[in-house]
């Protein structure tokens, strides 16, 4: 087998604790996601995949453990991350045209005050015609479908060009020809040697979409390859229930603040 | 909730208001005259007081509108409300500072009390069950409360002689806005503004998305810390000409109204410093007019008014203006039924072309109801050149025949392409096709003549009229 060489992963979790107002939403996260795969965050409602997603971006803290991005810190790296947040994470009656989201994935390089110019345009507009949507740039986002919304959302994180993509339920709402033409392109970014990963809410899809898959409820249940983790037993252990006590010693544990 | 408290606060302002006689300041030189001669005075910008009465009202007007846009696609319309009470212990303690009115002390205090009213707020949030509306309640409250109590002790040390400056904080008045004030003002509305523009971009990706935001390296604390400082500022620098009951409104209406008429955040803003500065100055106006009516109320009221005008009246999504495009489509669509009676009578009967002639009582009897609604829109039809009336028969012209066969085109070709392209069986697409016709655009009629391949049939066995046969 060929050297791996660099090889801080893209992504490398240890020992990580999160509670949200005191309820311990994870406990004990430890793992490293190399560059350039797919990886699907796969779990039951309240298992903690946004929570997760969250927490490596700095938005929710967490009370142990750390988090390395490309083997450095969040301050660091922060601009290597494009982050998909969910659909209804925003006002949608917002005034602001499809361009004008779409052109906010081109801040990072822009620093503070600058407005865009005309490179930052065709990169805007380059990544509106990969998600189909270049005739609708000058529109207001309020008149867009569901799809059409999640697909400016995604077009935005193109336009970020980052090395490790999150994406919350990307395709929540949206319809099946569009989830096709959504996968097509996140296959299309992880060839570009760029890592995703993706919280997904479908089992039935989510072994032939990801290459590695991630079962999360409240701890990690297991991660790998795809075809090593996706088994009836490990799927009946994610989603056969919370393990009861440890979400009750846990969160006697943060009560305590011990 | 916010309303009840409200309604307090106002019983207890006027419950001081009433202790001694209000002070009535007055814009200009109060002189006997009618109100013809007050409006040419205004007009000619003569009078010194009134000069800086306009000054303020274009300065502080403008930056409420700015400040406002921000508050209103936010939606911390509430918490504007909220801050704009606080301020007032700390106009009270800038005025005990040195016991007159000094602009810059009682700027510094209230400033101060704002952010702090904004800090307890979000600790309360932060670190206890109360949700943010209740917390906006109780500091907005008790900080009115103590506020209230300091201009009543100073009030009582001082006479009230010295209330005079003080008072105006209360319910407003731009009268008292001197020229001190006014230098003040300015470097701060060139400050916000400055401020504004550099940071435009970022203030727009937080207010629309925080959490993305956080993901592009934005300092988000900070800036909402910078907007929250400049957003009291605002409320200050208008406190004198509005007053702490209303300065809000000043916040929020004129934004409001801009949201409802732009869809992009520049133009809105555009808009919205616009609508303050005319509120602001048409408050000044009626307040002269009247020689001594509070400012505050004035101004507030003209936003309002331009506010409904908003409402009702905006080309997107305006009440009547939406009313008024559905009685069209209604009288297009009843237009179109009566030109498709004729055209099925002659299909039926002869041939549908120009110039046969029609009984009119014959065409009513084919089709039930409404026969008063069928002549005038017979009439309307002769008016608009479709068809002749004569002798109580009616014939189509050469274009009342193109529209009517344009409706039975739309009709029988979108039947089709319900039958065979969305697998509707062919007895139910006849209600769907009766609404749908009147709404196809030739462009979409164009678009489905070349995907069905320019059918002549419709899925009951009828001609679909082509084009350029008449």
């Amino acid at each position: 087998m060929a050297e791996i060489i660099d090889n801080s992963p893209a992504l490398e979790i240890h020992d990580l604790i999160v509670s949200y107002q005191k309820k311990p939403v994870l406990y004990g996260v430890d793992i490293a996601i190399p560059e350039g795969s797919m990886v699907g965050v796969v779990g039951p409602n309240g298992a903690g995949k946004s929570t997760l997603i969250k927490t490596v971006m700095g938005l929710v803290p967490h009370s142990h453990g750390w988090v390395k991005i490309f083997g450095g810190d969040l301050k660091n790296s922060i601009k290597r991350i494009g982050y998909v947040p969910q659909r209804e994470s925003v006002d949608w009656d917002f005034p602001v045209s499809v361009m004008d989201v779409v052109l906010m994935g081109c801040y990072g390089g822009l620093g503070l005050h600058r407005r865009p110019g005309k490179k930052e345009k065709d990169k805007a507009s380059e990544a509106l015609e990969k998600v189909g949507l270049e005739a609708y740039s000058k529109r207001q986002i309020s008149n867009l479908s569901g799809g059409q919304q999640q697909r400016v959302f995604l077009a935005r994180a193109l336009a970020q060009e980052s090395d490790l993509y999150l994406m919350d339920e990307p395709f929540a709402g949206v319809d099946a020809a569009t989830e096709v033409a959504i996968v097509e392109l996140l296959c299309q970014i992880r060839d570009q040697g760029k890592t995703l990963i993706v919280v997904h809410h479908d089992l039935a899809t989510a072994r032939e979409y990801f290459d590695m898959i991630l079962l999360l409820n409240m701890r990690v249940v297991g991660f790998g390859k795809t075809e090593n983790v996706f088994n009836a037993e490990l799927l009946q252990k994610t989603y056969g229930g919370r393990l009861t006590a440890l979400s009750e010693i846990a969160d006697k544990l943060a009560r305590e603040k011990i | 909730m916010n309303k009840s408290f409200r309604s307090v606060f106002l019983i207890f302002a006027l419950y001081f208001l009433s202790i001694d006689q209000l002070y009535a300041a007055r814009i200009g030189e109060l002189v006997e005259s009618n109100s013809w001669d007050q409006i040419k005075r205004f007009f000619t910008f003569s009078d010194r007081g009134l000069q800086l009465s306009l000054i303020g009202a274009l300065l502080f007007g403008s930056v409420c509108g700015l400040t406002g846009s921000f508050i209103v696609v936010r939606r911390m319309a509430l918490f504007g409300d909220a801050i704009s009470h606080a301020v007032l212990p700390g106009v009270a303690i800038g005025f005990m500072w040195g016991m007159e009115k000094d602009p810059l002390a009682i700027l510094v205090g209230a400033t101060i009390a704002g952010l702090l009213g904004s800090v307890l707020v979000q600790a309360i949030v932060r670190t206890s069950r109360i949700k943010q509306d209740a917390a906006l309640g109780i500091v907005l409250a008790s900080f009115f409360a103590v506020g209230l109590c300091l201009i009543r002790m100073i009030q009582n040390h001082e006479g009230a002689s010295k209330m005079s400056g003080l008072k105006t904080y209360l319910f407003g008045d731009v009268a008292v806005i001197d020229s001190s004030d006014i230098m003040t003002m300015s470097v701060i509305v060139v400050l916000t503004f400055v401020l504004f523009y550099f940071l435009y971009r970022p203030l727009l990706i937080v207010s629309f998305d925080r959490q993305f935001a956080y993901s592009l390296g934005i300092p988000v604390r900070l800036l909402d810390a910078v907007f929250q400082m400049f957003l009291v500022i605002a409320i200050v620098i208008s406190l004198q000409a509005v007053g702490v009951v209303l300065v809000s409104a000043m916040l929020i209406i004129p934004a409001a109204t801009a949201y409802l008429l732009a869809d992009r955040m520049n133009k809105m803003i555009f808009l919205a410093i616009i609508i303050g500065v005319i509120s602001a100055i048409l408050g000044v106006f009626f307040s002269f007019l009247g020689s001594n009516l509070p400012t505050g109320p004035f101004m507030v009221i003209s936003s309002s008014l331009l506010f409904a005008m908003a409402y009702l009246f905006s080309p997107k999504n305006g009440r009547i203006t939406n009313w008024y495009r559905y009685l069209q489509l209604k009288s297009k669509v009843r237009k179109e039924n009566t030109l498709k009676l004729i055209y099925h009578y002659l299909e039926k009967n002869a041939e549908a072309k120009e110039g046969v002639n029609i009984e009119v009582s014959e065409l009513l009897r084919t089709s039930k109801g409404d026969t008063k609604g069928k002549l005038s829109s017979l009439r309307i039809l002769e008016k608009s050149g479709s068809i002749e009336l004569e002798n109580k028969k009616l014939s189509l012209t050469n274009l009342g025949l193109e529209q009517a066969s344009s409706i039975v085109r739309n009709h029988r070709l979108w039947e089709l392409y319900l039958t065979n392209e969305a697998n509707y069986a062919a007895d139910h697409v006849h209600d769907d096709a009766e609404k749908v016709e009147h709404l196809l655009s030739e462009e979409k009629v164009k678009e489905l003549e070349l995907f069905l391949d320019h059918p002549t049939v419709d899925p009951h066995g009828k001609p679909i009229p082509g084009r350029g046969q008449v």
